[in-house]
């Protein structure tokens, strides 16, 4: 396949955005012959692997889900690495979207972009446009920290604070002033335990060190962590890789609960998952983002070859 | 069959390599416990007679003569047994408590060093006459053997049996407060900027490589630095626990944040990811999270530098610590000496009565340095956290 060549000049950023489209423009061009026209009409496209500008025919598509996250022309690189091709996608808002594919494409790098966690490695450049609610987050007047309070994040191992169950939770509400100490406090610990499903479990034993529950227990412990703020946007990045199948069902069906209040956004690798949580899909490979579109669409009708290889198993 | 018997072979062969491999190692080991073994032993066996001394029951007067002549205060008789130390107190006596005057009082004094030595069985410079005498007061009751309090309760003197380590304990004491005080939230800092917030780039490697480089610089050096810069340009007073913990403070601080740096590092970096995940600042995730996880580590390593400045001896030759202080200092600004230094001095003495004196030194020194050890040690041991 042909590849974009390796970026060798990084500090050059008109030369290096116009060549890396100009590279994903020719792969679109060049791979397939699915693509463009021939794509049914009617199929809801809540986002587009084309130019935005190419894509007014998606923006008709989606008046029940307004974007949440518009992405244009992101390209990221480590170093001299460039993982990011010109991702442009188009996230609705209030529901969730999975973002799949093979090892090393790009799709946890991306998810880090939206809250900006890749700015914590050094030697990172990024191009391109990443809008939430049509502000750019990585806009020079954006706090990084108030970013973070409304699109939380759920990691793929539980790393819940050594601390007890209740300082987990009331730990972000605190440093961002949202409740007062004592019973309006406990009442927001207690809300985000039950929507996490866990208060059940927890609610006599809240002083209990976070890291002395079960891992799917960690995890839904994280999640209330991260809702404890009240956030728009939840990233979760492969939240149910280190469980077991009984907790990862747990997870589904609370990300399933959760999905009419936040918009979320899960990077997996188990296919299945992608297609028993999620609305929307958006297949990655080689840091190009090949397919987005409703997860049915993906699942059974995927419009690009690529995909299509890569959901019945062909790579990846 | 043959290939059988090779294998055989081999593996016999491999076994026997193995024991040799491990009787080796266990010789090594066995060599260095009997190292310190004969090393405490006799560290021991030369010391511990410091620990109690001679005291001789003299009636002591305190009249007109006593007080300008002090020596008229005992009988002719014991006057060489009795510590002149104790004789120039006379005078002080009467000066504290006024109602001695005129009286003549039994008491229990320290005896001179002559009679310890005679009666520790080691060379002494007495008279024949003077041991007859010795040998009737001690059949007689009168010379006892008791704890040597002048050790811990005095600072040094020229006289043995009056030498103590009280000046150095408290100079020890003072000058590694202000190294503790200066390397700690220096060392501190630095590790934490250099850990949480530096970015990785070339000027921070080179900081990183010379703060690996210092703390492989011969500690005589920083002496030359504590005099060149602290004495002679600063204006610190020569030979005081500041000059010294100045100094000292110089040579712990890459101790401290190499070790503190260790112990930051040790805390996983989902920590930080959580923190920042659910937005906290750069300050909040390393003084909430990442500091108090790594505390352990950082008090740990910062004992075990304490540790390390305590039994520094060359830096402090050249601010003047190797001194004779025969009364505690008062303040960080005064002489001072520490521990070590003084272990120096009175093995540099030239009265045998000081051998015991420097082991005995050795003893406590070793003592303190193996609680300040042995604290960190359990330090880790309760607080370590396995991730």
């Amino acid at each position: 396949m042909q590849m974009p060549q390796p970026n060798d000049n990084p500090g050059d950023p008109e030369g290096v955005v116009a060549r890396s489209s100009m590279g994903a423009a020719e792969l679109r061009e060049g791979s397939d012959t699915v693509e463009g026209e021939d794509r049914p009409q009617s199929t809801p496209a809540p986002g587009v692997t084309r130019a935005p500008e190419v894509g007014g025919g998606s923006e008709a598509a989606e008046p029940t889900h307004p974007t949440k996250v518009d992405v244009r022309g992101l390209s990221l690189w480590y170093g001299d690495t460039q993982a990011l091709f010109d991702v442009s996608l188009r996230i609705p808002e209030k529901d969730v979207t999975a973002l799949i594919g093979p090892s090393g494409c790009g799709k946890s790098t991306f998810l880090r972009c939206i809250n900006r966690m890749n700015d914590l490695i050094s030697a990172v450049t990024i191009r391109g446009q990443l809008l939430l609610d049509e502000a750019d987050v990585y806009g020079s007047e954006v706090d990084v920290v108030q970013l973070r309070s409304r699109v939380g994040m759920v990691f793929q191992q539980p790393n819940p604070f050594p601390k007890s169950i209740y300082e987990n939770v009331a730990y972000a509400p605190r440093i961002h002033g949202l409740a007062k100490k004592g019973a309006e406090m406990d009442e927001l610990v207690e809300t985000s335990l039950r929507k996490a499903g866990l208060w059940k479990e927890v609610s006599d034993r809240l002083s209990m060190p976070g890291t002395a529950l079960s891992g799917g227990q960690q995890q839904r412990l994280c999640i209330a962590r991260a809702i404890a703020v009240n956030p728009d946007v939840i990233l979760m990045d492969e939240p149910a890789s280190a469980l077991d199948p009984v907790a990862t069902a747990t997870i589904e069906e609370l990300i399933d609960e959760l999905r009419s209040n936040y918009t979320i956004i899960i990077v997996t690798h188990n296919m299945q998952q992608a297609a028993r949580v999620a609305r929307y899909t958006a297949f990655f490979h080689l840091g190009e983002v090949i397919e987005f579109d409703d997860t049915d669409t993906i699942f059974t009708n995927p419009s690009q070859k690529r995909t299509e290889d890569y959901i019945t198993g062909r790579f990846g | 069959m043959a290939a059988n018997l090779q294998a055989e072979k081999r593996i016999r062969q491999r076994y026997r390599r193995e024991q040799r491999f491990k009787a080796l190692c266990i010789g090594a080991i066995t060599l260095a416990i009997l190292f310190i073994f004969v090393f405490f032993a006799d560290i021991i066996q030369r010391g511990y007679t410091a620990f109690y001394q001679a005291q001789i029951q003299v009636e002591v007067t305190y009249d007109e003569r006593s007080l300008e002549i002090p020596a008229a205060a005992v009988s002719e008789e014991v006057r060489p047994l009795v510590s002149r130390g104790f004789l120039r107190q006379v005078p002080g006596h009467v000066q504290s408590d006024p109602d001695l005057k005129g009286r003549t009082v039994t008491r229990w004094v320290t005896a001179d060093t002559g009679v310890n030595q005679y009666l520790k069985d080691a060379h002494t410079g007495l008279s024949p006459q003077e041991k007859a005498t010795v040998d009737k007061l001690h059949e007689a009751g009168r010379i006892e053997f008791a704890f040597n309090t002048n050790f811990f309760t005095r600072g040094d003197s020229k006289m043995p049996e009056m030498a103590g380590i009280k000046s150095a304990v408290v100079g020890t004491i003072l000058t590694l407060a202000v190294t503790m005080a200066v390397a700690f939230p220096l060392g501190l800092m630095s590790a934490v900027y250099l850990e949480e917030f530096a970015t990785d780039n070339r000027f921070t490697r080179f900081i990183e490589v010379n703060i690996n480089n210092l703390a492989a610089v011969p500690s005589i050096l920083y002496g030359l630095l504590g005099l060149a810069i602290f004495i002679n340009f600063l204006g610190v007073p020569r030979s005081s626990a500041l000059a010294g913990g100045l100094t000292l403070a110089l040579m712990t601080l890459p101790i401290i944040i190499i070790s503190t740096r260790a112990a930051l590092r040790a805390v996983p970096d989902s920590i930080r990811e959580g923190a920042f995940g659910v937005g906290a600042s750069r300050l909040q995730m390393v003084t909430h999270h990442v500091l108090p996880l790594s505390l352990p580590g950082i008090l740990t390593g910062s004992i075990i530098g304490m540790a390390q400045a305590m039994g520094e001896t060359a830096p402090l030759l050249l601010v003047g610590m190797m001194a004779f202080i025969p009364s505690a200092p008062d303040g960080v600004t005064e002489p001072a000496t520490v521990l070590p230094a003084q272990i120096f001095t009175w093995a540099s003495m030239p009265q045998r009565a000081f051998d015991e004196l420097t082991a005995a030194g050795i003893l406590v020194l070793l003592a303190v340095l193996l609680t300040l050890n042995a604290t960190a040690v359990l330090l880790r041991k309760r607080f370590e956290r396995r991730w």
